[in-house]
């Protein structure tokens, strides 16, 4: 059907897309592992470079700290890892994207590590496919569903979902990597 | 002009409430034989506050039901009704009731009428029973409070009500008491009321005049004849003289019609009258719409530093009443803080190095302030505890009653402040401490006698400062802690082993593990042994600690350690590895550098250090936490020895920096509680330090030697199998 | 406009009656006990005193006994706010020298017409 129409910025300032009568969201996406995903963009609340972080004792590895965020005790995860890649350094292009989520235990602010951020488009729940069951082992909770921009696929994702439970569902890229091919 | 009642209800909730606290600890306080007659009044000043203005703002239920406790104190305090124990019981569960329908009120709840309903019915039959004339002016009274809220004295004359609208002439003759001026009252007042009914003529009658030497400019002796044309009827006539009717000569009758003049007329005062208008109409007080506010900070208060009582116990109160003083001090303190700022901002627009001292010196000024505006905010938080305190003397009464045993309790301290919330949470761990002492510290009158005691036990609640906290005690004179018994349960749940070689203290201290409870029987008074441990754990949640102090056969003492605030701590910060991390001053009992000698390693993985007397166990961070130290050499660390409880241990740390006061700020908030950390704070350089938690760390490290040898850390002495 | 001073030892009702009274432009002093309402007469003349019968200290009744003392105070109207069923409060009132009775409860705006036929 209809592409969602692209922009290219330097920054990441939206725009809305030119169609009224569908019900559109505005997505952020980011680049990690040379894979393109994107959240809601209502849930961002800002986007810092790295920082060093505090490291909390006997914490998931995924978890890499806490940071002042102007007087709270904000918790930082690194997204690679936390879906069990290998960890990259760190570098001043890295960025830390903090996010609003929406847990079980009412609202928390999380920073996520990711490689760059990328755009931000207004996508509507036409363009979104579903992600494919694939099966019991391998949950695909935390997927929105796929779009598909200028021919790139780009992963939704439900940031609740994600990181909003305190245990983590198990997250796996290998899954993706298999849904990415199916479509 | 209709003004919202609504905005005053906050303040009429907060005084009914300190109105109902003072009824209860005067009810408390009386004795039956000898009726101080200041208690007793001062109880019924309280119940009838709470009447009048429940009544006025529109709380009919909370009017209804005061006043059948009016009627029966008023009764009391006249003296024409002798008080008995078991109206005081009536009274005290009166007061409950009322508690419960207020904070029902204040909450937008509904209200539960079913109790006050019951109560109303027992005050009835008390007050009928003697009295059958209490009990007409009884109904008629409470039905008076639903009414429309002008009296409606009855004259001495039958109100003939001729209100037919049409205008009939009235002649009104007023004579009044020689004393009229000497009540405020005025004449021409009431003249001008009767215009506003309609056509007034008013003839002056002079016969009562003396000649001008008698005359008395004080005194009224003039009378006179009016007429009155009117729609209105007679009862709105009657109300302009409602005041003076009993002083005065008053004939209302209808006249002819026509004006008669008396003969020797004076000055004839004729009224210019306005349209008849009619009389303001009266607004029932039920048509109030009760809307009661939400709380808010209210910053006004015209004694020092009360606090809004705490309603339902469990209930936390979001409002807090401040002394003016309080507010004062705190705008001087900001005042002096931007005298500080403006200052260094000045600096900082034409700096130069030789300004250095001067910038030094504003810092040193600005620290100053912050801290001196720190306290006075802390303060705003502080309340007196006899908050806390004020349930007692209710509780002890009930339950020493329930028990058949006589107790006093004796409270001192009550002024001493502490932080609200601390204050809020630390009442349950007393209520419990105190239960505790009532069931199974004092003894049976008898068993007092026969241990040579005086018949009625104390129990004595005790507030200080010492040493930047708050010391609680609760003393009583009881039977004390019994050592064998302790040992046994101790035995009997695997804490500890036979052979075991503890002192006094270290046996007292047991109580505190779970599962204890050396009662022969559970009883409902304080429930099983589940206790000592959980008011530990909420004391230690507090930053607090407890202690017992017991003398077998002469009592306990329990001593709980609180700090000021909840949000400051005072802190040791130390080093390991990179991190810094913060351990609270009030647990660092010292910190040195081992003497390699003094440590041992025992058999199955951990090390302990010997200081004077005692084995201490030591916790390696590292392994705890996982982080890298500088070096894994206990000879190249230092120590730092916690206590916990009784329990010693010591921390490894690679060095020790500063010691400065931190905010604590929660980890909780946007990620979770993490094992051996009790929270977080930034420090100088923004950077996020972990606060550690010192209980956790005793834990985590008993723990971990539990898997590898299946050891129990007791106390500082003891490794129990 | 008139001074008032209202006396009650309940602070919500003080408070309905002081808003009362200074929004239909009256000055009003409050005093929460007769004592302090004696006091506060004696620093500056009032033109009307509202008080409750029963308070610490010094109640109602014998307020307007030391009121009706003062030379100043012989004939300042005196109203006694009462309940509905205490009669005898009021003629033990008027014989201490009240000028009349408000009863309770009662709303603003019956408060505000009393007070103008008393004052005028």
């Amino acid at each position: 059907m209809n592409t969602a129409e692209e922009r290219t910025y330097e920054n990441a300032d939206t725009e809305l897309a030119g169609r009224e009568n569908e019900q559109t969201d505005q997505y952020l996406t980011f680049i990690m592992a040379e894979e393109e995903y994107g959240v809601d963009i209502l849930r961002v609340q800002e986007i810092r470079g790295w920082e060093s972080v505090t490291p909390i004792p006997n914490a998931p590895s995924h978890i890499k700290g806490v940071i002042n965020l102007r007087g709270t005790i904000v918790p930082i995860i690194d997204l690679r890892q936390r879906f069990g890649l290998s960890k990259v350094d760190y570098g001043p292009l890295t960025v830390v994207i903090v996010l609003k989520v929406n847990t079980e235990k009412g609202a928390r602010v999380m920073g996520i590590v990711v490689d760059a951020v990328s755009d931000v488009y207004s996508l509507s729940s036409d363009d979104m496919k579903s992600a494919p069951d694939l099966g019991d082992q391998v949950n695909t909770s935390y997927i929105k569903g796929l779009v598909n921009v200028n021919s790139k696929m780009v992963i939704l994702l439900d940031i609740n979902e994600l990181l909003g439970a305190d245990t983590i569902p198990d997250v796996s890229l290998s899954a993706l990597k298999e849904l990415k091919e199916s479509n | 002009m209709s003004i919202d009642l609504s905005q005053f209800h906050q303040v009429f909730f907060e005084e009914s409430f300190e109105g109902l606290q003072t009824m209860e600890s005067s009810l408390l306080d009386i004795d039956c034989e000898n009726l101080d007659s200041e208690t007793i009044n001062c109880i019924f000043r309280a119940a009838h506050s709470i009447k009048g203005s429940s009544s006025t703002f529109g709380f009919t239920e909370v009017a209804e039901f005061t006043h059948v406790l009016e009627t029966l104190l008023d009764q009391v305090r006249e003296g024409s009704r002798q008080l008995s124990q078991d109206h005081i019981e009536l009274l005290l569960q009166s007061v409950d009731c009322l508690n419960g329908m207020l904070t029902a009120l204040q909450s937008e709840q509904p209200v539960d009428t079913q109790q006050s309903k019951q109560l109303i019915e027992q005050f009835n039959c008390i007050l009928n029973g003697s009295e059958p004339e209490a009990a007409a002016s009884e109904s008629a009274s409470a039905k008076a409070v639903e009414e429309t809220a002008q009296s409606k004295e009855v004259a001495s004359e039958a109100a003939s009500s001729i209100s037919n609208g049409d205008i009939t002439t009235w002649q009104i003759t007023f004579i009044p008491d020689v004393n009229l001026l000497r009540t405020g009252n005025e004449p021409l007042r009431m003249f001008r009321e009767l215009a506003e009914l309609g056509e007034l003529t008013v003839t002056a009658k002079l016969d009562n005049l003396p000649d001008l030497p008698a005359l008395n400019p004080e005194e009224c002796y003039l009378g006179w004849e009016m007429y009155l044309d009117t729609r209105e009827d007679k009862q709105k006539i009657e109300e302009v003289f409602e005041w003076v009717v009993d002083e005065s000569e008053l004939h209302i009758s209808v006249a002819g019609g026509l004006f008669d003049f008396e003969e020797d007329a004076g000055a004839a005062e004729s009224l210019e009258s306005a349209q008849p208008s009619p009389v303001v109409e009266v607004e029932t007080p039920a048509e109030v719409v009760v809307k009661p506010e939400k709380p808010a900070v209210a910053a006004k208060a015209a004694e020092a530093t009360l606090g809004p009582k705490e309603t339902a116990k469990t209930s936390e109160s979001t409002s807090i009443r401040v002394s003016i003083e309080k507010i004062d001090s705190l705008v001087n303190l900001v005042g002096e803080l931007v005298i500080t700022q403006s200052m260094l901002g000045q600096l900082g627009t034409e700096f130069d190095l030789s300004k250095l001292a001067n910038l030094q010196e504003g810092l040193a000024q600005l620290e100053h302030n912050t801290r001196e505006l720190q306290e006075s905010v802390m303060r705003i938080r502080m309340l007196p505890i006899s908050f806390t305190f004020s349930r007692f003397p209710r509780m002890v009464r009930d339950l020493s009653r329930q028990l058949g045993k006589k107790i006093e309790l004796k409270l001192s301290g009550e002024q001493t402040e502490l932080d609200k919330t601390v204050m809020e949470k630390i009442g349950d761990p007393l209520v419990h401490l105190v239960r505790n002492a009532l069931d199974h510290g004092l003894e049976t009158p008898e068993d007092r006698i026969a241990a040579g005691k005086p018949e009625t036990g104390t129990i004595t609640l005790n507030a200080f400062h010492q040493s930047g906290n708050i010391m609680i005690e609760i003393i009583d004179d009881g039977r004390g802690l019994n050592k064998e018994k302790i040992l046994q349960k101790a035995i009997q749940n695997g804490v500890i082993i036979e052979q075991e070689q503890l002192s006094d203290e270290q046996v007292q201290d047991l109580i505190f593990q779970p599962g204890f409870s050396t009662a022969e029987q559970v009883t409902d008074v304080s429930g099983r042994g589940v206790g000592m441990d959980v008011v530990r754990r909420n004391i230690q949640e507090l930053n607090g600690g407890i202690e017992v102090k017991s003398v077998e056969g002469e009592g306990s003492t329990f001593t709980i350690r609180l700090p000021l605030t909840l949000a400051i701590l005072d802190g040791q910060l130390i080093q390991v590895g990179d991190q810094t991390y913060i351990v609270p001053l009030v647990s660092i009992v010292e910190s040195l550098q081992p003497d390699m000698n003094l440590i041992n390693h025992v058999a199955g993985g951990c090390d302990v250090f010997r200081l004077r007397d005692e084995y201490i166990p030591i916790i390696k961070l590292w392994e705890v936490f996982g982080e890298e130290p500088r070096s894994r050499e206990l000879s190249e660390s230092l120590l730092v020895v916690v206590e916990v409880g009784s329990a010693k241990v010591a921390i490894v740390v690679d060095e020790l920096l500063g010691q400065q006061q931190v905010v604590i700020k929660s980890m909780e908030t946007n990620y979770k509680k993490v094992e051996g950390i009790s929270g977080a704070t930034i420090l100088g350089d923004g950077t996020v330090s972990l606060i550690l938690d010192v209980t956790d760390l005793v834990q985590m490290a008993g723990d971990q030697q539990n898997s590898k040898n299946g050891l129990k850390l007791v106390s500082s002495k003891t490794w129990a199998a | 406009m008139a001074k008032i001073m209202a006396v009650d030892d309940s602070a919500s009702m003080r408070q309905m009656v002081s808003f009362t009274l200074q929004g239909a432009g009256y000055e009003v002093v409050e005093a929460s006990d007769g004592q302090e309402a004696f006091n506060k007469a004696q620093q500056g003349q009032v033109d009307l005193v509202i008080s409750d019968v029963n308070m610490p200290v010094m109640d109602g009744i014998s307020l307007i006994k030391n009121l009706r003392a003062l030379p100043d105070y012989k004939f300042t109207p005196i109203l006694m706010l009462t309940t509905e069923s205490a009669a005898d409060k009021k003629s033990e009132g008027k014989a201490a020298g009240a000028t009349g009775w408000i009863v309770k409860p009662f709303n603003p705006d019956q408060l505000l017409n009393t007070i103008k036929k008393v004052l005028g």
